[in-house]
Order: structure tokens, then sequence, then C-alpha cells
């Protein structure tokens, strides 16, 4: 099966503590390869890390596997997390398990489909505009993008930096938020993540597990208007068909509107760009990754090793950014769009004085067929339109199963306040209990 | 680095030549940001980037509709002690590098 979807790109194992116990003891765990792993092959999906071993695994490797979890395999993924199908991959597009001829959604592509296909229990994706969320909806499993700040990132190869957070991806809400708990806390190997003790309303002894209880009764859900307009209709037809069905359990519904959104899409990508362009200013083929074999002053040997190294997208991302961040161009582009990233804040901030979590589609469209939208880059770009305004403002979100249409996957996805993680895995935990 | 200290200052075409200039891309731009980034690019790649950039750029235009927008951001430096602790070998440093010499990385000729 595994062959088949192609959801790993290395197949080794990591044992987990034999004497732990607790949720994750003995449990499976597929882990996305942009996170280090300590003796094991990490290639973040490219050519230029495709012989790349780290030296030391990321905080959210030991916590699982001191947790009693076992690492089974690094996980296919969009080349350095840069895609919305896992069609960028360096080692050839993983299937979506549900139906093979279409694509698992990206980034974490091949940690969602390993779930799915039962190769794993439990999976770590990153997202940085969706991509924990993204294939989790399109394979039919959970996906939990946390609070900016909850996750360490500490040995995550990082994209952009200001934007992304590992996250879990689980059959079920409830072990999904069970690898969330063993994930979650304070590092100080990561300076930005907070100790929630000193967090404002933030509960330090809260369990993400426990809140899985599917007790909605009395929870306000806001729906805003802009993340409906525009998607597939068998899209939104289930959504609010899950929505409905909370309302019955006792949730109100009320609609909001979040203007901002309209940008969030333009708003990431200059912003994911312009981090890109230079965080992999690293790979120059000295000190790890591919080198050219090429002659030539340092200059002409840099370009060379990246002309082999990174495929298309990675290019085409690290142009745009260093275009966006030019002299000329910085003001026009990367300031309008940190202020775009602002108001989406702000209007998010505005609706969590009305509403307790905010209900959408997770992804506008049902999974892509293989090969459907790679010549069309800004197409997939845009397919990101629900999933990135919760980076820009730093909020946690999950994906949840809504039901089928067409006999394809379809997630709702539920946005909460800032380290309101409690809160949207209860709401989600009702979703699945209908 | 010396040899782009005049072009960074630049990517292009001015930014205030009007709406039709601002999104379309032509080749030669495409191979001056390519430059400033450190990557080659085969000819065909630069036409297909050249047309997906006219694209991807005229949506990005739409960021000129985004009111200014006052950032407030809780911003706190997070500081610790300043102690020795434990980091990676030499050894352990090198070993992913393509080519090393007497403990230390070998890189491209400079010039």
């Amino acid at each position: 099966m595994a062959a088949d979807i192609n959801a790993f790109v290395t197949e080794e194992r990591i044992e987990g503590d034999a004497d732990a116990d607790g949720p994750l003891a003995d449990a499976t765990v597929a882990v996305k390869d942009n996170i280090s792993t300590e003796g094991v092959r990490t290639t973040c999906g490219s050519e230029m890390l495709a012989d790349y071993v780290p030296p030391y695994s990321a905080t959210v490797v030991d916590r699982l596997t001191d947790a009693g979890a076992t690492v089974v395999g690094k996980t296919n993924m969009d080349e350095f997390g840069m895609g919305t199908t896992t069609e960028t991959s360096a080692f050839g597009p993983t299937r979506n398990p549900v139906d093979t001829d279409r694509v698992p959604g990206g980034s974490s592509g091949g940690s969602a489909a390993a779930v799915a296909a039962g190769e794993a229990d439990v999976a770590l994706g990153s997202d940085t505009g969706g991509s924990v969320r993204c294939p989790a909806a399109f394979c039919g499993v959970v996906g939990i993008k946390p609070t900016y700040g909850l996750v360490s990132r500490y040995g995550l190869i990082a994209y952009a930096n200001s934007l992304e957070q590992i996250g879990p991806i689980a059959g079920t809400v409830e072990e999904a938020a069970a690898a969330l708990d063993v994930i979650a806390g304070d590092d100080p190997h990561d300076g930005t993540t907070r100790d929630l003790r000193e967090v404002e309303g933030a509960d330090p002894d809260a369990s993400y597990a426990a809140a899985a209880d599917g007790d909605v009764a009395g929870l306000t859900i806001g729906v805003p208007t802009e993340l409906f307009e525009g998607a597939d209709e068998r899209v939104v037809e289930t959504v609010e068909a899950a929505i409905a069905d909370l309302e019955a359990q006792g949730a109100e519904t009320t609609d909001i509107s979040l203007p901002s959104v309209e940008h969030a899409v333009q708003a990431y990508y200059v912003i994911a760009m312009a981090e890109a362009s230079s965080n992999l200013a690293r790979f120059d083929g000295v000190r790890y990754g591919h080198r050219s074999g090429a002659d030539g002053n340092w200059n002409e040997s840099f370009a060379e090793t990246r002309e082999e190294g990174f495929g298309a997208e990675v290019k085409r991302r690290i142009l745009l950014g260093t275009y966006a961040l030019s002299a000329g161009y910085h003001d026009k582009y990367y300031e309008k769009a940190q202020d775009a990233r602002a108001w989406v804040r702000q209007d998010f901030e505005a609706a969590f004085d009305e509403v307790d979590v905010i209900a959408s589609p997770t992804m506008p469209v049902l999974p892509f067929e293989l090969g459907e939208s790679l010549d069309d880059p800004l197409r997939m770009y845009l397919a990101d339109a629900n999933t990135t305004p919760a980076n820009l403002a730093n909020l946690p979100a999950i994906s949840v199963p809504a039901g089928e249409a067409d006999g394809l996957p379809v997630g709702l996805q539920l946005v909460g306040p800032k380290f309101g993680e409690e809160t949207i895995v209860r709401a989600a935990s009702a979703v699945e209990d209908r | 680095m010396s040899d782009t200290s005049e072009s960074t200052d630049d990517a292009g075409e001015s930014p205030d030549g009007g709406d039709d200039a601002a999104a379309a891309v032509d080749a030669e731009e495409v191979r001056h940001v390519a430059d400033l980034a450190r990557v080659r690019l085969a000819d065909d790649e630069v036409d297909e980037f050249a047309a997906q950039f006219g694209d991807i750029l005229e949506h990005f235009e739409a960021l000129d509709e985004v009111p200014e927008t006052e950032r407030e951001e809780d911003l706190v430096n997070v500081m610790r002690p300043d102690e020795v602790r434990d980091g990676l070998s030499q050894e352990e440093a090198l070993a992913n590098a393509e080519e090393t010499e007497d403990g230390f990385f070998v890189g491209p000729k400079v010039s």
C-alpha cells in the first residue's frame, strides 16, 4: 500500500521509549520530511537535501519518542513545503488513498495519506499556509494548525518562519489532540514559543485530548460569508450541513464578515515568498546539500548548485520573493502585505469579541486530479484562500471531516482565538459525533 | 557579493510605470532577479517564469486596495543567560559537507 501511494520518502524506524505510558505509548507516527530526525535523512522533498542526515532531532520528535511513540518513516511533501498537492516533491507525487487518481493535498500530503491509509496512527505535518489542514481535508482525516508559539519549530527546516507551526494529523480529533498535548509547550531552543503560564487567558494545564468531549451547547459559531463565496457548491452544501448539525447539538450560529480575508492569499504569498528567498539562501552547496560539480567562481557555483538542486516551484518562490523585497518594489508588495496581515489579525480579533469559533470549508475545492494544477501556479495558490488567514493571524485552526461530496472528502475548518485550542478541539469533536 | 552592489538597488523597471507596466515581466527582469537570487535558469525556464510572474504579480496588485493599518505588535525580547552549552562537534558539523579539508569546509574559489 505504501509503495502505491508513495506516502514515505524514507521508511526507517526510531523506537519510542518502551517504558512510557500515556495515550501515545506504542503509537506509530509518521514525520514530515522537513522535520529533523537524528541519523535519518531529512530531504524536504528536495534533490538539494536528498542525502542530508541531520545531526540532531527536532524537539517535537524527541517529545513523541519520549512519550512512547515510534517513528515509522519520513513522509513525502511538496518541495520545502511549497505546494498544495504534494506534486512538487523531487521524489514523485503522493496519491490520495481515497482516490488514487487524485492528489492528497499539500504540502504535508505524505503525512495525511499515511494516516488515511493506516500506515501510521498519527503524523506530524507543518502548516505555513494550510499545509496540515489542506491534506487532512483532502484525505478525510483530522489536522490541527496550532497557535503560533504553541509548538517548537526547533529542527523544522524553515520555509517561512513567521507563519509556520508543526501540527498533528490523525484519524480522530481526540488522537490529534493527544498528539498536540505531547508536542506543545515552550522550548528554550525556539525563542518564539510561549510559556502558557505567562500568556493571559491561556490554561497551562490544558488537556487538548480531554477537550474532545463533543459538548457544543451554548457555543457561538461565526460563519464568514467571504470564506464561502467562490467555493465549489458541493463543498459548501456539505459544510453547511455539518454546521446545521452543530446547531442541532445546541450551538448557535451567526453570520459574520471578515473583509480583510479577500487579501489573505496575496499577503500570504508575498510574505512567505519573501521569507523563503532569505531562508533558502543557506543552500549554497558548501556546508550541506547538493553541490554542483561545475567549475566556476563562488557566485557561478552557487547559482549552478541551486539550479540543479531546486525544482521549479521553489525557484519560482525564491525569485518572486527576491523581486518583492527588492528596492522599488518593497513598499508596493512587502509593506502592503504586512498591512494586510495586521488587518486580517484585527478582523479576527474583532470577530472573536462576538463568537467562540469561526467555521468555513477548509478547502474551497474537492481534491484535484493528479497533474491538474501543476502548470498553473496561480490556480494552486488561490486554493489556499481559506487556510492562509489563520497563519497570517497566528491563530489555531483545525480541519475535521464534514462528509463527502461525489465520494470525495470535504473538510470543515474551525478557527479559534489565540491559544484557544481546547475550543476548536471541542467543536470539531462534535462534528465527528453527528 | 561585491559585484552586486549596484544591481541590488533596483530589480528592473520603475514600479511607477503605471499598472500595466508593473504587472508585466519580461525575460530580462526574470534573468536579473535570478541573478540577484543566485539561481541559474535555463532559457525555457526564463520564458515560462516570465509568463507566470505576470499573472501572479497582477494578482498581488490587489494589495493596493489594502488600507494602511496600525501594526501594534506585542513583541517582547526573549533572553537567556549567556552560558556555555554543548553544540555540534566539529566532526558532526562537517558530516554533511560535500568537501572538507583539515577540519574545514571547502567552498568554491571566490573569484
